[in-house]
């Protein structure tokens, strides 16, 4: 499970940030806002991305580095969230 | 002001080149053409000057190159020596006549006494080149801030010079190529860090230097510089109303010597602080009254009209305004980008290109504008946003602390949803370090180089190793590091934005494109050394800018314009090209098998860029710089290299 979703975010970071240039992906524990890759419209994008990707609604105050700034952290919190929306 | 070109050495067809590079900026001076060929005698390099004229000071007797009285100097000269009538009658008291009224023959007596030192008597704004028989050497100047542009390079050793490249494209087997290193500056800072240009071999003379050119070689001097005293001499001022009397003498003063011309000067009009000071002082001064001149946009996040027809009542003055629309940017963009002569990451510059249309449409070839008063007296959002990253900085992982950046950003909607530690990563607020000397610029630096993700693999390998802000950091003066954050972050601005950038590309260039000329109050050199003496909470206090400024001009201001926050003069970038016809422009710009081609670019990743951009009401921060960077780049590339290409096209 958390290795697809792990593939699903790094495919949209390569689509969507990256346009496509999969050697500028960074490792799954580094900084997106370090590497240049988000900045705070990319992270709106982000938000709209996972909500429509998986289903659940981001708070507000979940939207902090510690959720979103790696791929590590965005499939964990994806991860969390997603496994209560199909329990609920 | 003018435009000024020439060389020294020797050249096959003299009269002829000089006509070419003339012919290169007409546009610089409609109103007269000269040039003056120096033979070479004995050992000397030959010489010769090449001069367009926009007449503005000495309409009838001051044509140019003009040659001193005994025919031992010749000058070619861009600009206007506001001081000239100070300057000449103390020269006329002296026991020196003059044939003519105007400023050129002032500077050209000047240089004639006092050699190189003449610099430092001047007020203005100016370029100009010399020939000195009696020591068979050229000397060229540049004015303190760098209001005024000179370019040269050397081939086959001559050296040549103008005030635009334009000009050098038409010295025999010149052939222009763009710089990869300056493409990395322009990518990181905005433009190129003088004396680099974007053209390979051509450098800029730096603001406040002068060059010596003869047989033996040339040698470049500075004879001014930005200074601050350093953060420990820093005291509170105890008289904030005699500073503020101070301040508004000196403003008054720049003002009144800018308005200096034989044909009439208007102001600039954007809606805010700086330009509406300069248009109520000019409005007392100016006999026959005075004209204003505004750019109005389409959005209302650019759209400044509501306040610019306000001050406009408010002066009683007489106002001209033009519109701006998104596709008005999209049809002048590859003019600007000719005209500015370098890559760009932003629009901005169109705007101003089309507001000096409208003051030429008027009749008028002379404005005053507020530019400078953000550099000199701390205006600009980014001093206010490295005085709160140094706050959060005191308080790592403070919940509350970040909250600010919000504050300083109401216009960008994209912070606004942002949580505080959100706020706290985007401006490295816990991160940079605090002795870093670029600390103030680093999120701005960071953000444009994050538009590096489109270089190419080769220009990547190309430029390995490379950091546009180390090379920043090596031209830091060594009494930087002693000077108050605030200062220091000034300085940066001061030194490399507002002449790479500011004053050129949006500046000068845009001006002269349609013939006319800027001038600002602000940045008269008695006003900027003043400002530096200044206790920096007398600029920034708390996260009020211009405090100072605001006070001293307060009474003639309505309360609307004295107490407004600084709204950043920005324009729609990549938004401005999604109508059907830019469109059709950015498709043949960026087509991939031409961006494959030149090999600047990953041509992939520019064609997916182009597709969300248009896709997209509010791109990123980064997209937008990437698609205006990528965009004026290859822009660049078709207007300069466009005989090279097609050749090794053909090839």
């Amino acid at each position: 499970m958390s290795e697809s979703i792990k593939q699903t975010i790094r495919s949209f970071i390569v689509e969507n940030f990256l346009f496509g240039d999969e050697a500028a992906l960074p490792g799954d524990a580094e900084s997106l806002i370090a590497g240049g890759i988000i900045d705070s419209t990319g992270v709106l994008e982000l938000v709209a991305f996972i909500e429509e990707q998986f289903g659940f609604t981001v708070a507000d105050s979940d939207i902090v580095p510690a959720n979103l700034d790696t791929i590590d952290a965005i499939a964990g919190y994806v991860g969390r969230n997603a496994s209560a929306a199909a329990a609920a | 002001m003018c435009g000024l070109a020439g060389y020294l050495g020797n050249v096959a067809e003299p009269e002829r080149l000089l006509a070419a590079m003339g012919d290169a900026i007409a546009h610089r001076g409609p109103d007269g053409r000269g040039l003056n060929v120096i033979a070479p005698e004995g050992s000397a390099p030959g010489a010769g000057l090449s001069h367009v004229r926009l007449s503005i000071v000495g309409l009838a007797d001051s044509a140019q190159p003009m040659v001193s009285e005994y025919g031992e100097l010749a000058i070619a000269f861009n600009g206007e020596i506001f001081n000239y009538v100070e300057l000449r009658e103390e020269l006329v008291a002296r026991g020196y006549r003059f044939r003519t009224s105007g400023d050129t023959e002032v500077l050209l007596k000047l240089y004639e006494i006092y050699g190189p030192e003449c610099l430092c008597r001047l007020n203005g704004d100016f370029a100009f080149a010399i020939w000195d028989g009696r020591a068979k050497r050229m000397f060229i100047a540049r004015d303190r801030m760098g209001v005024r542009p000179l370019f040269y390079t050397e081939k086959a050793g001559t050296l040549y010079f103008a005030s635009e490249v334009k000009a050098l494209l038409a010295v025999p087997g010149f052939h222009a190529a763009l710089d990869p290193l300056a493409l990395d500056q322009v990518f990181t800072l905005w433009s190129p860090i003088a004396p680099r240009t974007a053209f390979e071999g051509v450098f800029e003379l730096e603001p406040g230097n002068y060059m010596i050119a003869d047989a033996s070689g040339r040698r470049i001097s500075t004879y001014w510089s930005l200074d601050f005293p350093d953060a420990v001499d820093v005291r509170p001022e105890l008289n904030e109303d005699d500073r503020a009397a101070q301040l508004r003498h000196l403003l008054e003063d720049a003002t009144r010597i800018r308005l200096r011309a034989d044909v009439p000067v208007g102001s600039c009009l954007s809606g805010g602080l700086d330009s509406s000071i300069v248009a109520a002082l000019a409005a007392e001064m100016a006999p026959r009254g005075l004209d204003t001149f505004a750019i109005t946009f389409d959005s209302a996040e650019h759209d400044e009209s509501s306040f610019q027809k306000l001050m406009a009542r408010h002066l009683g003055v007489k106002h001209h305004e033009i519109n701006c629309s998104e596709a008005d940017i999209a049809a002048a963009f590859p003019d600007v980008v000719r005209l500015a002569e370098k890559p760009l990451i932003r629009t901005a510059p169109a705007p101003m290109y089309r507001l000096s249309s409208l003051i030429r449409e008027t009749g008028m070839k002379v404005v005053l504008t507020g530019e400078g008063a953000d550099e000199v007296f701390a205006g600009y959002d980014l001093f206010k946003e490295a005085q709160v990253r140094r706050f959060c900085a005191r308080q790592p992982g403070s919940k509350f602390r970040p909250h600010l950046f919000r504050k300083l950003y109401p216009y960008l909607p994209g912070l606004q949803k942002q949580s505080a530690e959100y706020l706290a990563a985007f401006f490295g607020a816990d991160a940079a370090p605090l002795s870093d000397p670029l600390f103030s610029h680093r999120p701005r630096l960071r953000g444009t180089a994050a538009a590096k993700l489109f270089f190419s693999a080769d220009l990547k390998s190309r430029l390995a190793g490379y950091d546009a802000a180390d090379d920043m950091i090596a031209q830091l003066p060594e009494r930087f590091s002693r000077w108050h954050p605030l200062h220091q972050a000034q300085y940066l601005e001061t030194r490399f934005l507002m002449p790479g950038y500011i004053l050129s590309s949006q500046g000068d260039r845009m001006a002269m494109g349609n013939g006319v000329e800027g001038r600002f109050p602000f940045l008269d050199h008695r006003l900027v050394e003043f400002a530096t003496t200044l206790s920096p909470s007398m600029k920034l206090k708390g996260l009020k800018e211009k405090y100072l400024l605001r006070k001293s001009m307060a009474d003639k201001l309505p309360a609307e314009i004295t107490h407004r926050v600084k709204q950043p003069y920005r324009a729609p970038d990549s938004r401005a090209f999604s109508g059907a016809v830019a469109q059709e422009q950015v498709h043949a710009v960026l087509n991939p098998s031409r961006v494959a081609g030149d090999g600047l670019f990953n041509a992939a990743a520019v064609d997916k860029l182009v597709q969300k951009c248009a896709g997209q009401s509010a791109p990123s921060f980064r997209d937008d710089t990437a698609f205006i960077g990528v965009l004026s780049t290859q822009m660049w590339l078709d207007i300069f290299q466009g005989t090279n290409r097609r050749a090794s096209e053909a090839a």
